[in-house]
């Protein structure tokens, strides 16, 4: 076959593909103003299932941070007709699989089913937003759940402390500093009428939004979501306060002894976040330099700082500007062995120096553009993956369907709008740097005892 | 575990290739069709000119195409003065390739958007190769595939830089509750089998690791004649047929039939290893050797454990342990099939003063489900759950390919499919009670205990 055959062959194999599989997000509102959003992918036989609630941590108040997330626990607690933990046994009954999670912007509950079951998932997600009942004797013990979930999490992960405490400095002002799990004293000290309020302000159909990618139809999934939601009755939200953080002034300094052996290193300045998918372009232009510095085994940070200076034995950035708060440009670095926190940084901040003074190549974004495209295809293997990337745009306040025109955007952005907003935001007053000072874990006895074994 | 808590630290990049096998093989158990409903998957399968086995199945609703092989060499081929080779071999595999050094391959491959991923356990050492299949991109990047499994240089300067990571790693490992649990489970679980070996090593085997180790490693495990070449994804047959020619023709010449792995004695007393450790919580994991991949006891121990500890919330343990009593905010059994018997193991964390609490409950709940196995209504609810859940386990490419790598490998027939789901119904609580009764010893488990307080 010759060349030309072969590429003409190509072009016909490309072109029958025709449009891709999944078809447009279709909407639809409720009369309570609850929002449906279906996405109809018919390449396996089954429905995922999502109600995103517009309530996370960052709608929590001081004293009782962590409710957002302690409130989803209790979701699996019981209502007027389901027993505490029958719900997720009824979902496992029915093949399928349920959870939840809580972020700063959103607590989001999900199940995956079979297609002929997701008129089970809807009616019991509108059950526990209407009917939902919060035992005393259910909380005391969840709690305690949720303080082990703490300890795991974030107590004993070093890394994950120096995390908490980047974000307590780098935010004075917004609740954005508050970690989503909570303070643990404010897990202490929470009551069940905490997690009661909790519901009662946010679990309305008005502030909530359900996304369906399946094997479905999406008039079906409309009428069905009118028939188990729409009953429930709308109710005034409280108002949000903007709680912005004002800019910041001079550089701030964190840092976190816990027992461990490697330091860690983390670096942020405040950004914007995305809010006009068609007019923003910083942070289209953040995205791709946080790719050109480490969106592969191919960028810098791990060519350079890995692999040829052998500073690090690990080096990353990232940048994810939708979000309902504001957003930060993250690099992070754990030092290699006899290397120092304060090396590393040097050497992240003569990252930044290098392209603030001479930009990026062509052929970087080239490459990040390459991994947008394939990546946009690689994400429609999974349908869980597509309802989470429509529920956080439509949580965030943005296009829920704008996914590829975000794609189309970063793939245009050039070369000196990434050195404009290097030059503009990663600079010095504008910086908070956590750092984790590995602690010997004194009094213990050896990690590995010799094997003299007690026997029982 | 659900409910989750949504994870936002930079720098954790928790899932490595380990993790996704473990949870492949865990989920392995579970591949069946629901009766009455059409055939089981289209796998093809064929052998190379070389030998190595191939899997195949088309899926062309969207254009890419994923790619793997493994090969028997995984940690269980390690010795214990050079243990972490097995590890290191393939680490090092793409770190130079056929005149491309590490930057070239990371560079052609990420100029396609593909990702090269490896994967490795006590069994299995291989790459998969996640692409676009379109003609340009797939061509490229199954050259650097192909490539690294065939032509390898072993890099020195690679080498000496890849064992300070190594080694690094593991020091930071040794710090860590959860890592210095699962490293003595597995010595005290395996003894003397190689099963037992951390498997990326010990700070002094992989300080005195040679390049002659690696290259000799890689000529004795990754040869056509036992190499498992898994396609799945948009390509004909004869296209896949190409592909795993072009990526097994080049492969080391079998020299010598590689040694079956030893047998797995079983332990012949209770074990109780307690560890110091500064830690907010306890790390404790329980168990014995388990079940091998093809064991004549499979379906009513796997079965069966989905009502012990592998129902996630509808299991005994969840119940005992977080909902009734709040102890832990993640408690799981499991059995991890392997060529021989891997770890059956019960794992859980608790506040550092509940340990012997918690210890308590978890074997008391072993030990009755041992000696009664489980309720007629337990076990219809288990086989509701796997047998209705059976479309969410094949939803995807991805899920689909490491299926398929499994099948291959362990040489699983491939109707397994097709019979699976009888299987599963026709267990019976007798049989599940016969079985743990023969197989699981609760007198004569390994009981690790990190971390763990006086109860005050």
């Amino acid at each position: 076959m010759s060349a030309l055959v072969r590429a003409l062959v190509t072009l016909i194999i490309a072109l029958s593909y025709g449009p891709a599989p999944c078809a447009e997000v279709q909407e639809h509102t409720l009369a309570n103003g609850m929002k449906v959003l279906v996405k109809e992918d018919r390449r396996a036989p089954v429905v995922v299932c999502m109600v995103w609630y517009r309530a996370g941590s960052m709608d929590e108040v001081n004293g009782t941070t962590g409710v957002a997330h302690v409130l989803e626990h209790m979701m699996f607690k019981g209502t007027k007709s389901v027993a505490p933990g029958e719900f997720s046994r009824i979902i496992a009954r029915a093949g399928g699989r349920d959870n939840a999670f809580t972020s700063r912007d959103s607590t989001v509950y999900h199940e995956q089913l079979h297609k002929s079951q997701l008129s089970l998932a809807l009616r019991l997600e509108a059950d526990r937003m209407a009917n939902l009942l919060l035992s005393e004797e259910q909380f005391a013990r969840e709690i305690k759940v949720v303080m082990e979930e703490r300890r795991l999490r974030t107590d004993d992960q070093p890394k994950a402390l120096v995390y908490e405490a980047f974000m307590a400095t780098a935010y004075e002002v917004n609740p954005y500093r508050t970690p989503v799990i909570g303070w643990m004293t404010d897990l202490e000290s929470m009551r069940v009428d905490d997690a009661r309020d909790w519901h009662l302000r946010w679990y309305a159909p008005n502030n909530a939004t359900l996304v369906v990618v399946g094997d479905v139809s999406a008039a079906e999934v409309f009428a069905e979501a009118d028939k188990q939601f729409g009953s429930i009755a709308p109710r005034p939200l409280p108002p949000r306060k903007p709680q912005l953080e004002p800019a910041q002034r001079g550089d701030r300094r964190a840092w976190v002894k816990a027992p461990a052996e490697q330091p860690y290193l983390l670096m942020g300045w405040h950004v914007p976040g995305l809010r006009d998918v068609e007019k923003d372009w910083e942070p289209y232009a953040l995205e791709m330099l946080a790719a050109v510095l480490a969106g592969s085994d191919a960028a810098r940070l791990d060519r350079e700082l890995v692999r040829e200076s052998r500073l690090a034995v690990a080096a990353n950035a990232s940048y994810d500007g939708i979000n309902r708060g504001p957003a930060m440009f993250i690099l992070d670095a754990t030092p290699a062995p006899s290397k120092t926190v304060q090396e590393v940084e040097q050497a992240l901040r003569d990252q930044i120096k290098r392209i603030v003074e001479q930009g990026v190549s062509a052929e970087e974004l080239r490459r990040v553009a390459a991994q947008v495209t394939a990546g946009q295809v690689f994400e429609l293997d999974s349908m869980f993956s597509q309802a989470r990337a429509i529920g956080s745009l439509d949580n965030a306040g943005l296009p829920f369907d704008s996914l590829d025109l975000q794609a189309r955007k970063l793939k245009e952005v050039t070369a000196a709008q990434v050195q404009e907003v290097a030059r503009k935001y990663l600079v010095d007053g504008n910086l908070t740097v956590a750092a984790l000072d590995p602690q010997p874990m004194a009094g213990r006895k050896p990690a590995v005892p010799p094997p003299a074994e007690h026997v029982r | 575990m659900r409910p989750q808590l949504k994870t936002s630290t930079p720098g954790a990049r928790p899932t490595g290739p380990q993790a996704r096998w473990m949870c492949t093989l865990a989920l392995l158990g579970p591949l069946l069709v629901p009766s009455g409903s059409a055939a089981a998957l289209p796998i093809e399968h064929w052998e190379t000119s070389r030998g190595a086995r191939v899997y195949f199945m088309q899926s062309r609703d969207l254009p890419m195409l994923d790619v793997s092989v493994d090969f028997p060499a995984g940690s269980g081929r390690d010795s214990p003065d050079k243990a972490g080779l097995a590890s290191l071999t393939q680490r090092l595999m793409r770190l130079g390739a056929n005149g491309m050094d590490e930057n070239d391959i990371a560079r052609r491959v990420a100029d396609v958007g593909a990702n090269m991923s490896p994967a490795f356990d006590l069994d299995r050492a291989g790459y998969a190769l996640r692409t676009l299949s379109s003609e340009v991109e797939q061509r490229q990047a199954l050259a650097v595939l192909a490539s690294v499994l065939q032509a390898p240089a072993f890099p020195d300067a690679a080498l000496g830089r890849e064992k300070t990571r190594v080694i690094a790693g593991l020091k930071e490992s040794d710090t860590k509750p959860e890592s210095i649990a699962v490293r003595t489970f597995m010595e005290l679980v395996f003894q003397h089998h190689p099963y037992g070996l951390r498997s990326s090593g010990e700070p002094a085997t992989v300080a005195a690791l040679t390049r002659d180790d690696a290259v000799s490693f890689y000529r004795t495990h990754y040869n056509a004649g036992w190499a498992v070449v898994t396609i799945v994804g948009d390509a004909t047959r004869e296209r896949a047929d190409q592909i795993a020619e072009q990526l097994t023709r080049e492969l080391p010449h079998v020299s010598a039939p590689l040694a079956p792995l030893p047998p797995v004695s079983p332990l012949a007393a209770a074990v109780e290893r307690e560890i110091d450790h500064p830690s907010a919580q306890a790390h404790i994991l329980i168990g014995q050797p388990g079940l091998e991949r093809n064991d004549p006891d499979y379906f009513p121990l796997w079965v069966g454990n989905y009502v012990l500890g592998g129902g996630g919330f509808s299991s005994r343990l969840s119940e005992q342990v977080r909902q009734k009593r709040g102890l832990a905010y993640t408690v799981y059994s499991y059995f991890m099939p392997y060529q021989r018997p891997g770890p059956f193991q019960i794992g859980l964390q608790t506040r550092a003063d509940q340990a012997q609490m918690a210890l308590s409950v978890v074997r008391e709940v072993v030990r009755e489900f041992v000696a009664t196995g489980p309720r007629a209504s337990e076990l219809e609810a288990a086989k509701q759950n796997i047998v209705g859940g059976f479309a969410l386990r094949i939803d995807t490419n991805r899920k689909i390919h490491d299926y398929l790598r499994v099948i291959g490998f362990y040489g699983l027939p491939l109707d397994y499919l097709d019979t699976f789901s009888a299987k599963v119904e026709a267990v019976t609580i007798e049989q599940i009670r016969d079985a743990f009764a023969r197989r699981v010893q609760p007198d004569r488990m390994v009981t690790v205990v990190v971390g763990a307080k006086a109860t005050p």
